[in-house]
């Protein structure tokens, strides 16, 4: 044991010198760092002297995208910030991705990066960037450090930063100089951020206002996003959902928040939201958001959105609050409490008599959500739908597996078709969009939840984009499972050309049905590739990925190429205008309310 | 749009504006005048930024600056109830002719003369904007050869301070699981 006195600062000091690059290591462990991904590289290469030996695992990942995916989905499966690692120039312009991913989505991440010496700073130098300026946009907050005796407190910080309010990621840059230089080891005990004080507690007042509107309403929806999820509000939401029996719709970011198989839950609402879900907010007369930001793929058309809605709209970010839409009562607050809040509030008036009426309004989407389910049409020449095999592999792995999907076709379809029972088990790129990030998700994923079943729904775009972390996967013992939605097309491109483009595939035709061999590639990489491309063959392809677990294994699914994603609203169109399926809309203004 | 004046107090800390520029320029908000100085406390300086927007994306942009860790305090000024200056410095063309007017001018607005050439005088002046302009209309037909101004600063008028109270110490504790290794 080595000493540690509180100094006047109030840091607890080791007093013995030590080189910057060992203040990180140890600072990082401080922090409770369990698992970096990462790539050596010269300016950062201080930094893994000390960390070969730290009891952090290091996961030497093929590329620094994979790194800060990787952190992403260890991040979004556990709660817990995921750390990656890379070296100046190109090695940090990887993360940009990622890191613009993750503050997009809120993703508690914290990235450390190196830096060429301090002296050499904006000379030019070998693989220097200014990762610090490029971040800047896409990053909740970050640092360069040139003062080695700064590294503990800025590693301290940027966890704090990374987890707390609205989470997101942190870069810290640190100059390989810092990282040579002699310092001495002092972790902080308190820190001093006078301009960082996020507000979790909501104002009493908004709460007894909401209430107010709550048991005012007659058609209330409860519009559930990722901040459910981020602040493990997941118990307190089925409460409050029970307490009042107001429907549930979650967003693509908050699947899994609300159980798919409770009765009073409608799904996602959205641009391929459910005819119920979309129903639902477009005709209420109260909008609940929990922890949603009124994303433009959710509210289509601003103008014609929920035209007869009062909102309210809780969020710990009060930037989210009226950004879109006016909120009527904005709430500042973490999603758990300000629910928790409501509950008592509500229940209160429960105890007194006084409980909302929605019960014409329950039965109205119970019928649109009867009428109008999630569903399509099986190709007629014995070809393979890629929803039935989403479908069987969500049957079959079960709602306790973690799902990690890249973007596009086979993301709206795995939204739909995986049964999701609980939170962080869904794990998508929502906000930036990006191709590519399921298979390191789902490694980093796998990382964080060894014993948890993990599955990458991917498309054979997205797979082309990072599948080089199966050697990742094989080398470090990370029995990942990858289902590739294989239509040999950028699919979802495809479809938009299908629709608005008068059928001119320009350009997304894939061909990977023969290049590249998936099954080839896989056990190229250690995998174990299979191939499936006949309906009834899926459940035994299923169940005998399902049977490996000691490497990673990847699917090709050969499915059907013109499977298109429904229902859908055009962009830019109004909800109102929502198609079942092609030239079919739903006909829910009928039998009005 | 209207224009509205903010002072925000922002930690002493390289990379700041760049940040705060930033922000600005990639939410499509333009900045009219920035001015950038220390404060009474010497690790918080003063920004005053003007720009023209309506009061709902002025709310966004406050939102989103507030968001910034190194940012303390945002507080919009009102013209009615501040003071509000702009530094200028103008170099005129003043000859024997008309330099006596040239200096009339000088004194009418409390301007100063600031360096003489033969055939030019470099004059200081301060004031709100509205003073500025109607100073240099009145110069104008000298021949005006160059001219700088400064961002405007402004101040709050009575005895209140904006900057009281931001460097109340908030301490975070550290959380818990993060024990210092042995």
């Amino acid at each position: 044991m080595t000493d540690h006195r509180l100094d006047r600062d109030g840091v607890a000091s080791t007093g013995e010198s030590i080189t910057g690059a060992q203040s990180l290591i140890q600072s990082l462990e401080s922090a409770g760092a369990e698992n970096i991904f990462g790539i050596p590289g010269g300016a950062i290469l201080p930094a893994y002297d000390p960390l070969f030996d730290s009891r952090i695992r290091h996961i030497l990942v093929r590329h620094e995208q994979g790194a800060g995916h990787a952190a992403q989905g260890y991040a979004a499966a556990t709660g817990k910030v995921g750390v990656c690692m890379a070296t100046s120039g190109p090695g940090a312009t990887n993360l940009v991705t990622p890191l613009a991913d993750a503050h997009m989505d809120s993703v508690p991440l914290v990235a450390i990066t190196g830096q060429v010496g301090a002296s050499m700073i904006g000379t030019d130098a070998f693989q220097e960037a200014d990762i610090r300026g490029i971040t800047m946009p896409i990053t909740k907050h970050n640092f360069l450090v040139t003062d080695p005796a700064t590294i503990p407190r800025v590693i301290a910080e940027a966890f704090h930063i990374a987890s707390t309010g609205r989470p997101g990621p942190v870069l810290v840059d640190i100059a390989k100089s810092a990282l040579q230089a002699q310092t001495t080891y002092a972790w902080p005990t308190e820190l001093h951020l006078p301009g960082y004080r996020p507000v979790t507690r909501p104002h009493s007042k908004q709460i007894r206002e909401a209430t107010r509107l709550i048991l005012a309403s007659r058609r209330p929806v409860l519009y559930v996003g990722g901040g459910v999820i981020r602040s493990r509000a997941d118990k307190e939401l089925r409460t409050l959902a029970e307490l009042t029996g107001m429907p549930v719709v979650t967003t693509l970011m908050a699947r899994g928040a609300f159980p798919d198989s409770h009765p009073q839950h409608l799904g996602m609402p959205g641009m391929h939201g459910t005819v119920a879900a979309v129903a639902a907010l477009q005709k209420s007369d109260l909008m609940i958001s929990l922890g949603a930001r009124f994303d433009d793929r959710v509210t289509g058309n601003l103008d014609s959105f929920a035209p007869d809605a009062k909102v309210i709209h809780a969020d710990i970010d009060p930037a989210e609050i009226g950004k879109n839409r006016v909120a009527d009562v904005p709430i500042v607050g973490d999603a758990r409490e300000v629910i928790a809040d409501l509950i008592v509030a509500l229940q209160a008036e429960q105890d007194n008599g006084n409980t909302g009426d929605y019960e014409e309004w329950v039965r109205f989407l119970s019928g649109v959500k009867a009428k109008y389910p999630v569903g399509y049409d099986a190709p007629t020449d014995g070809g393979l739908a890629p929803q039935y095999v989403i479908e069987r592999l969500s049957a079959i792995t079960g709602p306790e597996a973690i799902y990690a999907s890249g973007v596009g076709q086979h993301q709206m379809w795995a939204t739909h078709f995986v049964k999701f029972e609980h939170p962080n088990t869904w794990l998508n790129s929502g906000g930036l969009g990006t191709m590519g990030y399921a298979v390191p998700a789902a490694m980093g994923a796998k990382v964080g939840c060894p014993d948890t079943t993990v599955w990458a729904i991917d498309g054979d775009g997205c797979f082309q984009m990072t599948n080089q972390e199966l050697a990742t996967c094989t080398i470090e013992g990370i029995p990942i499972k990858v289902a590739i939605i294989n239509n040999e097309s950028l699919g979802m491109v495809r479809q938009w050309q299908t629709l608005f483009y008068e059928g001119r595939y320009s350009n997304t035709d894939l061909q990977s049905k023969r290049v590249p061999d998936f099954v080839k590639l896989a056990e190229a990489y250690g995998a174990v590739g299979l191939s499936c491309e006949k309906p009834g063959d899926v459940d035994a392809t299923i169940a005998k990925a399902m049977e490996i677990n000691d490497v990673p294994v990847v699917v090709d699914f050969r499915v059907e190429r013109d499977a298109m994603v429904w229902p859908m609203v055009a962009a830019g169109s109004s909800n109102n205008d929502i198609k079942y399926a092609r030239d079919l809309a739903p006909d829910f203004e009928e039998d009005d309310i | 749009m209207s224009t509205h004046t903010l002072s925000v107090l922002v930690e002493n800390k390289p990379g700041v504006l760049a940040r705060i520029a930033g922000l600005f320029s990639r939410r499509g908000f333009n900045i009219d005048s920035l001015a950038v100085g220390p404060t009474e406390h010497p690790e918080v300086s003063r920004m005053t930024i003007v720009v023209s927007v309506d009061e709902s994306p002025l709310e966004q942009v406050t939102k989103q600056l507030n968001k910034l860790v190194e940012v303390l305090k945002i507080v919009e000024l009102d013209d009615r109830d501040s003071v509000e200056r702009e530094l200028l410095l103008i170099k005129v063309k003043a000859d024997t002719e008309s330099r006596g007017q040239v200096l009339d001018a000088v004194q009418l607005f409390r301007a100063k003369v600031v360096d003489v050439a033969p055939d030019a005088v470099t004059i200081e002046v301060t004031g709100n904007a509205a003073k500025l302009r109607d100073f240099l209309a009145v110069l104008e037909p000298f021949g005006i050869r160059e001219l700088v101004q400064s961002g405007m600063v402004a101040i709050g008028r009575g005895s209140r301070s904006i900057t009281e109270r931001t460097l109340r110490p908030v301490q975070v504790p550290v959380a818990a699981a993060h024990v210092i290794p042995s």
